[in-house]
């Protein structure tokens, strides 16, 4: 009995075997996570961060550089003996927070480095350098951010920020790593992909008090950083400038745009803010104040504000008619003010009538009820409702293709569409209630329920200026791998109007400069400027004053849309603005600028 | 001449081949535990701890043969002094020694020192087995119980004053051997119960997971027995007895303990607690056996030992480098010598017609499987951190002579085992 004993005790013994062998061979077989967690355990990544593009102007001055900043990185084990106080006092925390960054540095790991304080300018970092090796344990990683050679063009360029979780998670590529800088708004956002350039990455053994001990498979996996690409932008910094110099202290808009080419000249929002406050440090505390501006610096009027077009419509209107043959060059309309309103009565005594360039010059409101009441109703359909549809969206059709109701896709983010109506669109707004010309008339002359954009009114004039097409309106007119712009930005886009028409356009906006009451503001010496003038509505308060010029007549140079919001008549604050930047860019350092005492001091009434 | 030749024949050779793969298996990873891609120093290097090692396989080899040539009736006669001098080196111990890791176990002459606790082990299956094998020996009897219990209890009690409690747990292991003698299985089945019941009340979340099988299987066992009160009220019994154990668990984990042992048995049942803390040598042991794979990163490869993240490595943590380095595979080369050293020492002690040598060749068994299972079963995480060491494995000059001596003395008595039969 007591020998059957001894094959328990030699079964106790093979059992242990048995499980020991199992729990191994799931342990070290079955089982890889412990092969990623003793490689986590050694290898640590050493980011090198890349030189992110430069952004330049279209003459080559460097619009936005790099600055570089520091990152104090701790590794936890490695603290000892230090002088906590005096290592406070250098980088400027509370013992306090000392304690709490290094807990939780601990939480994450005790060997592997962790993000200390961010963002050292170069100034703290000088201060902090020589000390450093009083301090084992902290190491400085060196960074950069964004630094402005001009205080100007902040919406365009844009900034950018530690990336967001959102644009953590929406990364599927995993290309970002939390703690990294992103494009966050402007030409940082839409040339991410280009100017941030790639991440070289270093794997160091590291035991487990943190000592290096050389690279991983002799740096089989290290890369090293890759710069960005600079983007040459189609800016020109001595107009955008003078452009952000006459918008101190006014609300608006100024695209300026070289139509042979759709390059952006100059792009004002104003009010607007100074970039380098959202670089560096400061960042969260600057971007709420920014936020916070009841003027909303932040909110990028050539793209974003929809304002009713106005009186600069009635060119499109008469381009339309034109090419659709209701009328032509010479039909007369009276100015019969029964129908609607005229601005300019004393040229048109007792309803006289008068031809289409003549009708734009003066701006007859009755002219172009008429001329839109032709393109309306054809006649082709018994019922007027019916009749009033399809002539809607015929003429729908034409000036969507002047590039207007939707956005024109500039490689800026944020750009609104605007609103050209269809009859779908009053279906919506009548309810199922039948409507015909004489319930949307007003669109006739720019008002009613017509949204443009300033972007989309610098286009026109641009597509004026051409005689016809036009190139979407862009801000980068090189990317450094290829040297050439995005693709899209390379195709002509035609609007469908006979460049004969356009002529008659050019005639008629040539005509408001030369003998138009109160545009003499734009009218320039040497210069042959054409031009339309526009007084938005904008009930109770006072309008806003637009202008569209380009310049000179024959091989234009500059198209120019400018809106000053609440200064009134069209004719004053923005026609004086246009006048002004299409002499200073035409004649530079030569240009007289007469008018720029009297838009600086901005007092339009 | 014609005696050791006898000897040489009678010697159990397959036990002596196990032994020596164990104990060059073990110096060939001392010396990858420790090795240094910054440093050069040679394999035979004393200032290297494998070249240590070296050293003490020598002295070990020099007191195997020492054994081998002694009359082997002398294990016999000096069994009790023996057992006697140790004690007395443990009690001089805990007077003179310097603490080492928060255990007073070092004794030290000049630059020697070594740990009579490793040595109590062999002293005291010596003295167990000359007790047992006295003429009028009753096991159960009241007084043979007594002092059998002081001949273990004494070195134990000894040894867990000095602060090593983890080596006095394998004073446990003599009940196996006195339950092969014939000891009642109840007191085993006890310890096993009681452990469970210990895992439980640390483990079980909400106590009435705990409570509802026990009144299940207290209820079945009176339903069973409802016609014998007496059945019935010792199964109550039983079963307060098993709440109550359960219920006092707790408050002896909290108030009995230290902290540091609170935290090692905690940490075995959930090593994820605290990985940074407690389970740091859990974690990264585990991690280094479970990297190695099927076949491992190659001798000398291994990173978590190369690079420190295994404590203790050329110790008590030896089997992760083997782990690591050597894989699955290596791993199983470990568990089949051992095992295969184990049941081959079984063998030995059942061929025993003299019950001193049987006695004894099964407290060499159970105290080889006690480390064994202990040491390896802490490296992959189904122990608690106790720190005994892998026999032969290890690197340390006390724990290999000891376990050397441990050894040979039975080889020693099983070579003579037919003179003896001759008396
Ligand atoms: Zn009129």
């Amino acid at each position: 009995m007591n020998k059957s004993r001894g094959y328990i005790i030699q079964g106790i013994f093979v059992v242990v075997a048995i499980l020991f062998s199992i729990r191994l061979f799931s342990l070290q077989v079955l089982d890889d996570s412990y092969k990623t967690a003793a490689d986590n355990n050694i290898i640590q990544a050493e980011i090198e961060y890349p030189f992110r593009g430069l952004i330049y102007d279209r003459n080559g001055e460097i619009l936005v550089a790099n600055k570089a900043i520091f990152d104090l990185l701790v590794i936890p084990t490695q603290i000892k003996n230090i002088d906590t106080l005096r290592f406070c006092n250098l980088v400027g925390i509370s013992v306090e927070e000392f304690e709490t960054k290094v807990k939780k540095a601990k939480a994450y790991s005790y060997v592997k480095t962790s993000l200390f304080l961010k963002q050292i300018s170069l100034e703290e970092f000088s201060k902090f350098e020589d000390h450093l090796d009083e301090f084992p344990g902290f190491v400085l990683q060196p960074r950069t951010t964004r630094s402005y050679t001009y205080p100007i063009l902040a919406n365009a360029l844009g900034y950018i920020s530690e990336i967001s979780q959102y644009e953590l998670d929406r990364d599927t590529v995993n290309y970002y790593h939390s703690g990294d800088y992103i494009g966050k708004s402007g030409l940082e956002s839409n040339y991410e992909t280009y100017l941030r350039g790639l991440r070289g990455k270093q794997f160091k053994i590291r035991n487990v008090r943190g000592v290096e001990k050389g690279k991983f498979k002799d740096g089989k996996f290290d890369t090293l950083a890759v710069p960005g690409f600079s983007i040459t932008s189609t800016i020109d910094r001595t107009l955008q400038e003078y452009a952000e110099k006459l918008m101190k202290g006014k609300s608006g808009s100024i695209v300026a745009i070289e139509p042979s080419t759709g390059e952006i000249l100059s792009i004002v929002s104003a009010p607007s803010y100074e970039p380098g406050l959202l670089s560096g440090k400061d960042f969260s505390k600057n971007f709420n104040t920014i936020k916070q501006d009841t003027l909303k610096p932040l909110f990028n009027r050539p793209l974003m504000a929809a304002y009713r077009p106005g009186s600069i419509f009635k060119i499109v209107q008469a381009l339309v008619a034109m090419q659709e043959g209701v009328i032509t060059p010479y039909t007369r309309f009276k100015c019969n003010t029964n129908l609607i309103g005229c601005h300019n009565g004393a040229s048109h005594p007792f309803g006289t009538s008068e031809k289409l360039v003549g009708a734009i010059k003066n701006s007859c409101n009755p002219f172009f009820y008429q001329v839109m009441r032709k393109m309306v109703v054809q006649h082709v359909e018994e019922s007027a409702y019916k009749d009033a549809k399809i002539g809607l969206d015929k003429w729908n059709g034409y000036v969507r293709n002047f590039g207007f109701g939707a956005p024109l896709g500039i490689d800026l983010p944020g750009e609104k569409g605007g609103l050209i109506p269809d009859s779908k669109y009053y279906d919506r707004a009548y309810g199922g209630r039948e409507w015909k010309f004489s319930n949307i008339y007003s669109i006739a002359i720019g008002e009613g329920e017509n949204l443009v954009v300033p972007i989309q009114m610098a286009n026109f004039t641009a597509t004026v200026a051409n005689r016809g097409y036009y190139y979407k309106p862009h801000l980068v007119k090189a990317i450094s791998n290829t040297g050439n712009p995005l693709p899209i930005y390379t195709k002509k886009n035609y609007t469908g109007v006979d460049s004969a028409y356009f002529e008659v356009a050019v005639e008629a906006m040539a005509e408001v400069i030369k003998s138009g009451t109160g545009q003499w503001r734009a009218k320039l010496k040497d210069i042959e400027v054409c031009g339309k003038t526009g007084t938005v509505q904008n009930d109770p308060n006072p309008d806003h004053s637009v202008f569209i010029a380009f310049a000179p007549r024959d091989n234009p140079k500059i198209a120019i849309s400018v809106y000053v919001e609440n200064a009134g008549q069209g004719a004053r604050a923005a026609a004086a603005i246009s006048g002004l930047l299409i002499e200073k860019y035409l004649k530079k350092d030569s240009a007289t600028l007469y008018f720029e005492p009297y838009v600086l001091k901005g007092d339009f009434e | 001449m014609r005696r050791s030749d006898g000897l040489i024949n009678q010697l159990d050779w397959m036990t002596i081949i196990l032994y020596g793969l164990l104990v060059i298996f073990g110096v060939i990873n001392i010396y990858a535990a420790v090795f240094d891609v910054d440093s050069t120093s040679s394999f035979f290097s004393l200032s290297h701890n494998a070249g240590k090692q070296m050293l003490f396989i020598g002295i070990a080899i020099i007191v195997a043969i020492v054994i081998l040539s002694l009359d082997y009736k002398i294990f016999d006669t000096l069994a009790y002094p023996i057992w006697l001098v140790f004690i007395i080196l443990l009690v001089v111990v805990m007077i003179f020694a310097r603490e080492v890791n928060g255990a007073k176990s070092w004794l030290e002459i000049g630059s020697f020192r070594f740990q009579p606790s490793e040595f109590t082990k062999f002293a005291t299956a010596l003295a167990l087995a000359k007790y047992v094998s006295k003429p009028n020996f009753k096991i159960g009897r009241l007084k043979d119980m007594f002092y059998l219990a002081l001949i273990i209890g004494t070195p134990a009690i000894l040894i867990i004053a000095q602060g090593d409690a983890g080596t006095a747990l394998v004073f446990s292991m003599f009940v196996l051997v006195l339950f092969r003698e014939g000891m009642s299985p109840i007191p085993l089945v006890l310890g096993v119960v009681s452990a469970i019941i210990f895992l439980l009340a640390l483990l079980v979340e909400n106590d009435l997971y705990f409570w509802s099988p026990v009144a299940v299987i207290v209820g079945l066992g009176i339903y069973f027995n409802r016609k014998n009160i007496k059945r019935i009220i010792l199964i109550t019994a039983i079963g307060f007895a098993v709440i109550g154990m359960y219920h006092s668990v707790g408050y002896a984990f909290e108030s009995l303990l230290k902290p540091h042992q609170q935290n090692r048995i905690l940490v075995l049942l959930n090593p994820n607690a605290d990985p940074l803390g407690a389970g740091w040598n859990v974690t990264q042991s585990k991690i280094a056996i479970g990297s190695g794979g099927l076949s491992g990163k190659g001798y000398l490869k291994g990173t978590q030992t190369k690079f420190d993240f295994v404590p203790e490595q050329s110790t008590d943590f030896i089997f992760c480098t083997i782990g690591e380095e050597q894989g699955w595979l290596g791993s199983m080369i470990v568990i089949i010598l051992f095992t295969a050293l184990l049941l081959r020492i079984t063998q030995i002690a059942e061929r025993q017609k003299w019950r001193f040598a049987r006695v004894y060749g099964y407290s060499v068994a159970t105290i080889l499987f006690f480390h064994f299972t202990v040491n390896i079963g802490m490296t992959i995480g189904l122990f608690p951190v106790i720190g005994i060491p892998l026999p032969f494995f290890s690197y340390g000059g006390s724990s290999l002579i000891s376990f050397t001596i441990l050894v040979f003395i039975l080889l020693a008595l099983d070579a003579n085992r037919m003179q003896r039969l001759a008396h």
